[in-house]
């Protein structure tokens, strides 16, 4: 649906040269949730805002349906646009309109009938959940209210894509949960293909199946959420993955639990995360487990598990035991305060 | 004192009448001559400045200057400076006819850079989202820009018109007549104070009603 190819991009500041973006490629696909993450100034802004060419490539192609952007007149642009609806961090509402004004005047502008109009304002207030403010001014609404008459926004013009920039960053948690939910709903019910930057990990957790990491303007990491998350590769990835997790060990305990039998962290996938490998551990080897902290989430219809468990026991009992975890199907790491690493 | 003041306007009424409404012509054709010529010429400002939509910095050069050159002139050396050309376009240089020209050359400037410093304010973002949704440029400049700096803009409006019912005060000086000549006239050349106070009294009034509606009419506008 969405491609980029070799994109790069160079902003000439007033002294110095800024590498945005170095040949990134991806491929969002038609009727997915594509997340890119990363840290402040790793160049996500800018890679989205290639994606209906808000912001010019240096060099590089984005294809749009198989269209590329970077060879369309003024007027063809603005068609495309019109099929790819954008969500920011700010809202970006008219400050001077009321809700449903803010609906209204870009159909307006892009030539729909006014009957037409009233209908798409009401399907999509609807959907979105604010009926009752269609004559409110932003400054009445809250910050979530305002991210969902800019959703209204983008969906009344029946787009095939949605691009978010930092769409939660603004919100608390739970406001940022209802609109992930949203964005999840619209993605399943409308079947619009989303694109979405953020350098929150539990943004991409929720709703996203595929996810890329960014680095200083390259992609350092891609894939499926699930294989990401269960076998990050890069230390970014690692760290990303970590803070969602919030596994720190104190260091002094650390240091005791090394001396005697091995710290790992255990990763279960779907159905195995309930599964009762670890009790079966002690049954067949002479290893005491302790679990020293763990957490589940939901990866987008799919469980995903952490433990951290330290296995009391001989060396080789306990290599015996992470053996036969890893048989039962689950991902067994070394952990080290700040990181994990795969064992053999 | 009833009685004196029915004297003072059978006396003066009919020509302080006369020289509100020159005053009320001046200002209200110019005015409109300046918006015309002005919001455009703060809207093209906006748009070339550095890092703008249409950066262009020749033009953006240009206008700036020309905007600066201007606006350093005061207007009682303005009027007689461009004589010329204000033989040339209006045909004659007294009467209100021949005082509207300079008033908009010294007007129209001022509003550019007013309304320059209102469309600055508005949101970058705001407009980025309508670019994003395919909105053609000159519909995002009267939909977005203007629209959304129109209580900033009617602000600055009322600043340059309260600033042009001062200047029109010289326009005597060209025999134009109206508020401020009529006061110099008979109140300063003549030593009729009264006549004096009684303009400077309207003139008062006038300029805090037109701050009055402009605060109003722009809070209107505002909402948030
Ligand atoms: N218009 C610009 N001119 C010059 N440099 C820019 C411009 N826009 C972005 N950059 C630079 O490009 C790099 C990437 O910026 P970008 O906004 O894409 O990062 P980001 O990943 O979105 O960060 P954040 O999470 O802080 O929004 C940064 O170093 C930034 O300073
Ligand atoms: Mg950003």
């Amino acid at each position: 649906m969405i491609e980029f190819r070799n994109l790069t991009k160079v902003f000439q500041d007033k002294k110095r040269e800024v590498k945005a973006l170095h040949n990134v490629s991806l491929k969002v696909k038609e009727g997915s949730i594509f997340g890119v993450i990363g840290y402040s100034g790793a160049g996500k802004s800018t890679l989205v805002r290639m994606a209906n060419l808000l912001e010019k490539p240096t060099s590089g192609q984005v294809l749009f349906e198989g269209h590329d952007l970077t060879e369309l007149s003024g007027n063809q642009l603005n068609e495309v646009r019109q099929q790819m609806g954008m969500i920011f961090q700010s809202f970006n509402l008219l400050k001077t309109g009321t809700v449903y004004e803010n609906i209204a005047l870009p159909l307006k502008l892009t030539g729909v009938s006014k009957s037409e109009i009233d209908k798409r304002v009401e399907k999509y207030i609807q959907i979105v959940g604010l009926q009752d403010k269609l004559k409110a001014y932003p400054a009445q609404l809250s910050g979530g209210q305002k991210q969902r008459v800019a959703i209204a926004r983008a969906l009344a013009h029946e787009p095939k894509v949605l691009l978010c920039d930092e769409a939660t960053s603004a919100l608390d948690p739970d406001t940022t949960e209802a609109i992930l939910e949203l964005l999840s709903k619209i993605n399943k019910e409308l079947g619009i293909t989303i694109l979405l930057i953020t350098h929150e990990m539990n943004v991409v957790q929720k709703i996203c199946h595929e996810v890329a990491v960014m680095e200083q303007g390259k992609v350092i990491e891609q894939g499926s959420v699930i294989d990401v998350f269960s076998k990050p590769q890069t230390d970014t990835a690692k760290r990303f993955i970590h803070s969602l997790f919030n596994d720190d060990i104190p260091g002094d305990l650390l240091k005791k639990l090394k001396n005697n039998g091995k710290l790992v962290a255990l990763s279960f996938i779907g159905e195995s995360a309930g599964d009762p490998a670890l009790a079966m551990v002690t049954k067949k080897y002479d290893v005491f487990p302790s679990i020293l902290g763990g957490n589940i989430t939901d990866l987008k219809e799919r469980p995903f598990g952490r433990l951290i468990v330290h296995l009391d026991g001989s060396e080789s009992e306990a290599q015996k035991a992470i053996n036969y975890l890893k048989e039962s199907g689950v991902i067994v790491e070394t952990y080290n305060k700040g990181g994990i690493n795969h064992v053999n | 004192m009833l009685t004196s003041i029915t004297n003072f306007i059978n006396n003066w009424g009919v020509e302080i009448w006369e020289a509100f409404i020159d005053t009320m012509i001046m200002v209200g054709v110019s005015l409109t001559l300046s918006i015309i010529i002005g919001l455009p010429l703060g809207v093209l400002l906006t748009l070339t400045g550095p890092g703008k939509a249409l950066e262009n910095k020749v033009l953006y050069q240009i206008l700036n200057t020309i905007i600066n050159i201007l606006r350093s002139i005061p207007f009682i050396i303005l009027l007689f400076f461009i004589l010329p050309f204000t033989k040339l376009v209006a045909g004659t240089t007294i009467g209100v006819q021949g005082v509207i020209v300079p008033l908009v050359v010294f007007t129209a400037p001022y509003i550019a850079r007013l309304m320059e410093s209102s469309l600055l304010e508005v949101d970058r973002g705001v407009i980025e989202a309508y670019e994003a949704m395919g909105i053609k440029t000159r519909h995002i400049i009267w939909h977005v820009l203007i629209r959304e700096a129109r209580p900033s803009i009617i602000l600055g409006l009322t600043i340059a018109t309260i600033g042009l019912i001062g200047a029109t005060a010289m326009a005597g000086l060209v025999g134009a007549g109206g508020l401020g000549d009529l006061a110099y006239r008979y109140g300063h050349l003549r030593y009729q104070a009264d006549i004096m106070y009684v303009t400077v009294i309207i003139l008062i009034i006038l300029v805090q009603g037109v701050q009055t509606i402009g605060n109003r009419v722009s809070a209107r506008l505002k909402k948030d």
